[in-house]
């Protein structure tokens, strides 16, 4: 604790009741950027979003009045409010200045796209200029406040009841930052919502929050698994509007077969580029039996359950055909096969058109008209209404994928932590030294391959009847649009390989962001490639670290921080 | 009665002879050295003991009955190693590293995994015991939960060990256990071969300490440019002009034959 006060503020202030003054200010801004929201901060209804009315928050005013408030209970925990100091284990300072960045950003960025889209500051009301004058007075106080970085002690458990509460409420609340972020209606409001956002996060992760979370989850495995599995059920509750539940329902099938992906190169250290296949596999499969009018095999649906079996096994063999003589050759050269079979399958399906080969997927046209499922009679393509809520189409589909990504987590969770899932990890690790240890290194990758396939084959079955057309192109190895084999690798990877969530938080990213980002279009490539290249410059382990991988990336920061908390301990 | 006998084993890569017509042998409860200056051939003889190299001639018996090809097999069979640099799995925990050790005595896959069924919770719990006594056993038992990378060299090599021994081998091989050690760890190195062999193990090690080789061994086999060329007790071995000409040259050359005689002590 001694060294703390010594270290600068970056911003140069008299010296004498410098932190006082700048945090009385830091306050005094958050509060007055708070107030700024109700009040109209243009004149015209033109600019997306309606930041005219007086009175309440409306568009992108939300999101600074809810940075502005989790700054002012920071504020509590920099004045050592005993409930809000929680909220700070490391230190207040850091986690205030990124909060003030990321309120300056978003509101600065707003206010921006108001002089700039309606032409002139001349549009700028007293609201905007209070506004303006709040946030950046906020930053640069923040900026003088003295740092106060502290090691915290890790948190006694507490009662379990209120950790249950806790998970319960952090998922929730990530629940609604989701769905805010889903939701947003036009590409400002989902700017100001990704600056806020991306800076908010940071500065909850330099206040040492997130390891006190992260070790209460740990704790409380399942509570977190039924409040992650409420809080996605949740979710059709609370969004009604179809075009976001389609949305939402096409990331989880993406995050699904990114999840099983993660079997594959995150666990097994096998880098499949031609995974989308066995999505592919699945898709074909269950669109077969569907019953559509343009599948080979007409006439009366199968059932789901068979369907999904049925997806689910041709995807497995799929593996074992593409697995048994790929899994031979290693690293780049696997790479390499495995990209060269992707397109092997997307270029056979195209051909089996009864023209260049036997009649089964009607080539380029694909399988068109794929009825919805209908479950126990429960019909997915009405519209169903439970005790007062409407369930739309893809709300039905929305709930199911919910649940097979239940199975797919359980699975996951399941089999990492075992004889098998060690077995994948120390063939990653060095394969020679497994295979000296007794692991049959060709079996267990040829696993790997087959039950990643088998999560890929079942998120397919299931996505031929939300897209309710099957076709060739895709599943490719690079498009525009997730998903495809590039951009599932990249959710792996940029999520956090070998975890649960990385792959989930991954896959959300890369097919909302391109989404709601309608004016790159063309140049959204240039943006993804981009991204990767600052993840692997900035965060290397992905945005959720697996432990294993942050340790061998920033071994010696880590070290550092241990070392540091033992001299406090000492001291 | 004979653990490990191999009978005229040859490697070749391309015109290279590497191994040329080794034989040896094995009893219950032995140490066995394996001595030779570098490149005679002796880590090539491992691998090909282990199913790494398949021999190009010769045969392999463990326990009367011959070695399978491949090396999970080997393992299986109850011949397990360690390797010369060493070869851990560096992002994983103590424990889980020699958890994949026990790998081949357990028979759980992939369904009783996601079933997690009593019997499946009973073998990984005995599995965690075994582990655990296994790195009291090594020495290391207060560092099971840190990760791999990060012990030091000499609990590095403890670590590779205990992890062999997961494996419940009947022939350890070790190849060069206290490369890179100081005298004290090479001492506690000393006795944890000794008390491999007290658990019933015998065991064939690699060394350039001759110390260490003498001290241990109840027979050592010199190996030099792929051939064997003197076996014996040590005391023996030690004594044989053709050894010390092995390793320093003979004295008619323009070696430092003072030296020599100085290091054999």
């Amino acid at each position: 604790m001694s060294g703390a006060g010594a270290r600068r503020a970056i911003v140069p202030a008299p010296a004498a009741g410098r932190g006082t003054v700048a945090r009385a200010l830091v306050t005094a801004g958050a509060a007055v950027s708070a107030g700024s929201t109700f009040l109209p901060w243009t004149w015209t209804a033109s600019f997306p979003g309606d930041l005219t009315v007086a009175g309440y928050p409306g568009g992108n005013q939300v999101i600074t009045l809810v940075v502005a408030l989790v700054m002012l209970a920071y504020c509590g925990a920099a004045y050592g409010l005993p409930g809000l100091r929680a909220l700070a284990p490391r230190g207040a300072t850091p986690a205030l200045r990124a909060l003030a960045l990321a309120l300056a950003v978003s509101t600065g960025y707003v206010l921006a796209a108001i002089a700039i889209t309606l032409g002139g500051l001349v549009n700028w009301v007293p609201g905007s200029w209070v506004a303006a004058v709040a946030v950046l007075l906020t930053l640069l106080a923040a900026l003088a406040l003295p740092d106060d970085r502290r090691d915290a002690p890790p948190p006694a458990p507490g009662p379990r009841w209120r950790e249950t509460l806790v998970v319960f409420a952090v998922l929730l609340g990530g629940l609604v930052l989701a769905d805010y972020g889903l939701a947003t209606e036009h590409t400002e409001q989902f700017i100001g919502y990704v600056l806020a956002l991306g800076f908010a996060v940071r500065g909850l992760g330099v206040s040492g929050l997130p390891a006190v979370i992260s070790a209460l989850i740990a704790r409380n495995r399942v509570a977190t698994s039924v409040a992650a599995l409420c809080a996605g059920l949740a979710f059709a509750v609370i969004q009604t509007s179809g075009a976001y539940t389609s949305l939402a329902a096409n990331v989880l099938i993406f995050g699904a077969v990114a999840l099983g992906l993660n079997i594959v190169v995150g666990l097994s250290g096998l880098l499949d580029l031609g995974y989308v296949a066995f999505l592919g596999v699945g898709a074909y499969a269950g669109a077969l039996v569907s019953g559509s009018t343009f599948s080979r095999f007409t006439g009366t649906p199968l059932p789901f359950w068979a369907a999904v079996l049925i997806g689910i096994a041709v995807a497995v063999l799929a593996g074992v055909v593409i697995g048994a003589p790929t899994l031979r050759v290693r690293g780049d050269y696997l790479a390499i096969v495995t990209l060269g079979f992707g397109e092997i399958f997307r270029i056979v399906v195209n051909n089996l058109d009864g023209v260049s080969g036997p009649q089964l997927t009607n080539g380029p046209n694909g399988i068109p008209n794929i009825p919805d499922l209908v479950i126990f009679g429960y019909d997915f393509g009405e519209e169903h209404t439970v005790l007062g809520v409407t369930f739309g189409r893809f709300t039905n589909y929305y709930l199911l994928l919910v649940l097979v990504i239940a199975v797919m987590v359980f699975v996951f969770a399941r089999v990492g932590d075992s004889r098998i899932g060690r077995a994948w990890v120390a063939i990653r690790e060095d394969e020679v030294a497994a295979q000296a240890m007794g692991v049959n290194t060709f079996r267990l990758k040829l696993l790997a391959f087959a039950l990643g396939a088998a999560m890929a084959g079942l998120a397919g079955t299931v996505q031929a009847h939300v897209t309710t057309t099957v076709t060739p192109d895709q599943y490719q190895f690079l498009s525009t649009a997730p998903p495809n084999s590039a951009f599932l690798l990249a959710a792996v990877v940029l999520g956090g390989m070998g975890t649960i969530t990385g792959p989930l938080l991954g896959g959300a990213l890369l097919f909302v962001i391109p989404e709601k980002l309608e004016f790159f279009e063309d140049k959204q490539l240039l943006l993804f490639g981009l991204t990767l290249i600052l993840m692997m410059r900035l965060r290397p382990e992905g945005i959720v670290p697996n432990r294993r991988r942050q340790l061998e990336f920033h071994e010696e920061e880590i070290a550092g921080r241990e070392g540091r908390a033992v001299a406090g301990v000492g001291a | 009665m004979t653990v490990l006998d191999a009978r005229g084993v040859t490697m070749r890569f391309g015109g290279l002879t590497a191994v040329k017509g080794v034989d040896l042998s094995v009893a219950e409860g032995e140490i066995v050295g394996l001595i030779g200056p570098n490149g005679a051939g002796k880590t090539t003889f491992f691998n090909c003991l282990t199913g790494l190299y398949t021999p190009t001639a010769g045969e392999v018996r463990y326990r009367g009955s011959r070695l399978p090809a491949r090396p999970h097999e080997v393992t299986r069979a109850g011949v397990a190693r360690t390797f010369q640099n060493i070869r851990l799995f560096p992002n994983m925990t103590v424990l889980e590293n020699v958890l994949v050790g026990r790998h081949v005595r357990m028979r759980e896959g992939l369904f009783s995994a996601i079933g997690r069924s009593p019997r499946y919770r009973r073998a990984e719990r005995e599995a965690r015991e075994a582990a655990r006594e296994l790195l009291d056993f090594a020495g290391i038992g207060g560092q099971a939960s840190s990760l791999a990378r990060n012990l030091s060299y000499g609990d590095q090599r403890r670590l590779e060990i205990a992890r062999a021994m997961a494996s419940g081998p009947g022939l350890l091989l070790l190849d060069e256990p206290t490369a890179g050690m100081n005298a004290r760890e090479t001492r506690q190195a000393r006795d944890l071969v000794l008390a491999i062999r007290g658990r019933g193990v015998a065991v064939v090690v690699i060394e350039h300490d001759m110390r260490f080789i003498f001290g241990v061994c109840d027979r050592v086999a010199v190996l030099t440019q792929g051939e064997k060329l003197v076996e014996g007790a040590p005391a023996e071995v030690r004594a044989d002009e053709r050894v010390i000409a092995a390793y320093l040259g003979t004295p008619a050359g323009d070696g430092p034959g003072g030296a020599a005689r100085g290091e054999g002590d």
